[in-house]
């Protein structure tokens, strides 16, 4: 579902593709709803070894993020958000096709640009990649109200599948939307035509070597 | 105080100074960060630089890590030889990082190779990782303290170049790195490059250059001039805030050279990311501290 709350557009879960029909690279959205942890091993185990995540992620998001949680006095096995910021999401670019259509995932949150696979993903199954500002890790901590359950614990405290319920989460902003386009990748033609003429620029003042 | 009870107080204070500086940007870094984005016009790189903003004003006022990623925990000593605690060091530093993995509290970065598995306190087989620069006749302690994040460190690269490849291929070297990888390390970047014989002594020299404060110079002029022109060069490029453009892309450039082989250029390149967690303290023989990169810093120990 998506909501206007005053000059935002807060996507809510379940999210559906339809409710992501008009959302583009650029756009700054926001979250209500379900939002896990998932990373590195996560996404081996299920793509590689075929282990079935134990939590339902269908129509929900996934954070590309490896937490700082405590655990809460007085409870058994209770844990806060202590600080949660995104991990470089291209490390999972080679799972990331498989992983959506296996678990129906919609909205994809990690930091930098994916590639081919989730582009992929994201247009035939109706999905997005966003970015949450990195480093960002406290912003986005006093967004999660409530880790709800948690996962693969044995795995340590990076790469545990930490389940929350987060409040207008964001800012997010498209990197890769419904329609296959890729802000990243986008940006990078221009990055590297700019690039070449700061070298070409560069060359003439350092030819130090006679 | 007696010797142990001494011992405990330098590992209470690096303990301390270690979770202080991934809840506090260095004065530096602030400064450069809100030059950098007041520059900016665009609403996207505005939004980046404000919610940044923002997460560190409540990183103090929540007094919690600013960045989840809080590294591998990374120590340059430039340690006299009469520095009282000179043997005891390298094992106080390992128990500091300890007793900040609880108290800050640290997330779990120490994964032990082939074996795999996190040791959950951030120690392990060589970590944290000590460098030692060893100072003859003094008698006082310099260290700096890194949080190498993961984002930040996969950038790091390192190789030979042959001499026909010149400075003009290590502009290459450096400035390819900053399109391929550099955009997804959490720009605005500070870049530290080596200059030097072989890889490890680039590659090391890539990271001391990090330790440089932001606006520094290389006191060699040619050196320093093509810091300059590489971080002209860098920010033509516009990965702005995040990588996802801008008018910026780096906070600074810092280059460490040493004298090379006539038939190489050993090269490397190391990328701090904006939340560059470095901190450096001088530690005298009676264990009075001076910190010049926080100057909010204040150990009660």
């Amino acid at each position: 579902m998506i909501e206007i709350r005053g000059n935002k557009k807060v996507l809510i879960t379940p999210v559906s593709a339809e409710d992501l029909a008009d959302i583009h690279i650029g756009d700054i959205v926001w979250l209500d709803g379900d939002l896990m942890t998932c990373r590195d091993v996560a996404h081996r185990r299920l793509i590689e070894y075929g282990r079935e995540l134990p939590y339902d992620i269908r129509d929900k998001a996934i954070f590309h993020a490896g937490p700082i949680v405590r655990k809460i006095e007085g409870t058994e096995d209770d844990y806060e958000m202590v600080s949660i910021g995104p991990t470089t999401s291209m490390r999972m670019e080679k799972f990331e096709y498989d992983f959506v259509k296996e678990t129906g995932v919609r909205v994809i949150v990690g930091k930098g640009g994916m590639g081919p696979n989730t582009e992929r993903a994201c247009k035939e199954f109706g999905a997005i990649h966003c970015v949450f500002p990195a480093g960002c890790a406290v912003v986005a901590a006093t967004e999660v109200l409530k880790i709800q359950e948690h996962h693969w614990d044995e795995l340590g405290m990076p790469e545990t599948l930490w389940c929350n319920k987060v409040k207008e989460f964001g800012p997010l902003i498209v990197s890769i939307d419904p329609e296959g386009r890729n802000l990243f990748e986008e940006q990078k033609v221009v990055y590297n035509e700019k690039k070449e003429a700061a070298k070409q620029a560069i060359y003439p003042e350092v030819k130090f070597i006679k | 105080m007696t010797k142990e009870e001494n011992v405990k107080k330098l590992t209470d204070m690096v303990a301390d100074f270690v979770g202080f500086i991934g809840k506090k940007l260095p004065d530096d870094v602030v400064a450069k960060l809100k030059e950098l984005g007041d520059k900016e016009t665009d609403p996207l790189p505005k939004v980046l630089y404000e919610t940044m903003t923002r997460n560190q004003d409540l990183a103090v006022a929540l007094d919690r890590p600013s960045c989840q990623d809080t590294g591998v925990i990374q120590f340059w000593l430039k340690c006299g030889t009469n520095f009282p605690y000179i043997n005891e060091l390298e094992a106080l530093l390992k128990e500091a990082v300890v007793q900040a993995t609880f108290a800050t509290p640290l997330r779990h970065n120490s994964v032990e190779t082939f074996d795999e598995y996190n040791t959950k306190r951030n120690v392990g087989k060589g970590t944290p990782t000590v460098w030692w620069d060893i100072v003859p006749n003094s008698d006082q302690c310099e260290i700096y303290a890194y949080m190498a994040g993961g984002g930040c460190t996969l950038p790091g690269k390192a190789m030979v170049l042959m001499p026909g490849a010149g400075y003009e291929g290590v502009t290459d070297f450096v400035l390819d790195q900053m399109t391929s990888y550099g955009l997804n390390a959490c720009p605005p970047l500070l870049v530290g490059v080596g200059v030097a014989t072989s890889v490890e002594t680039a590659a090391l020299l890539s990271k001391k250059a990090l330790m440089r404060p932001i606006g520094s110079h290389n006191e060699n002029a040619n050196a320093a001039k093509m810091e300059q022109l590489l971080e002209d060069g860098i920010n033509a490029i516009g990965l702005g805030p995040q990588g996802m453009g801008g008018k910026f892309s780096v906070m600074g450039v810092n280059i460490e050279n040493t004298a090379r082989h006539p038939s190489a250029i050993g090269v490397a390149v190391n990328v701090g990311c904006w939340s560059h967690r470095r901190g450096h303290i001088v530690v005298d023989k009676d264990l009075n501290v001076t910190c010049d990169t926080h100057s909010t810093w204040k150990f009660n120990g």
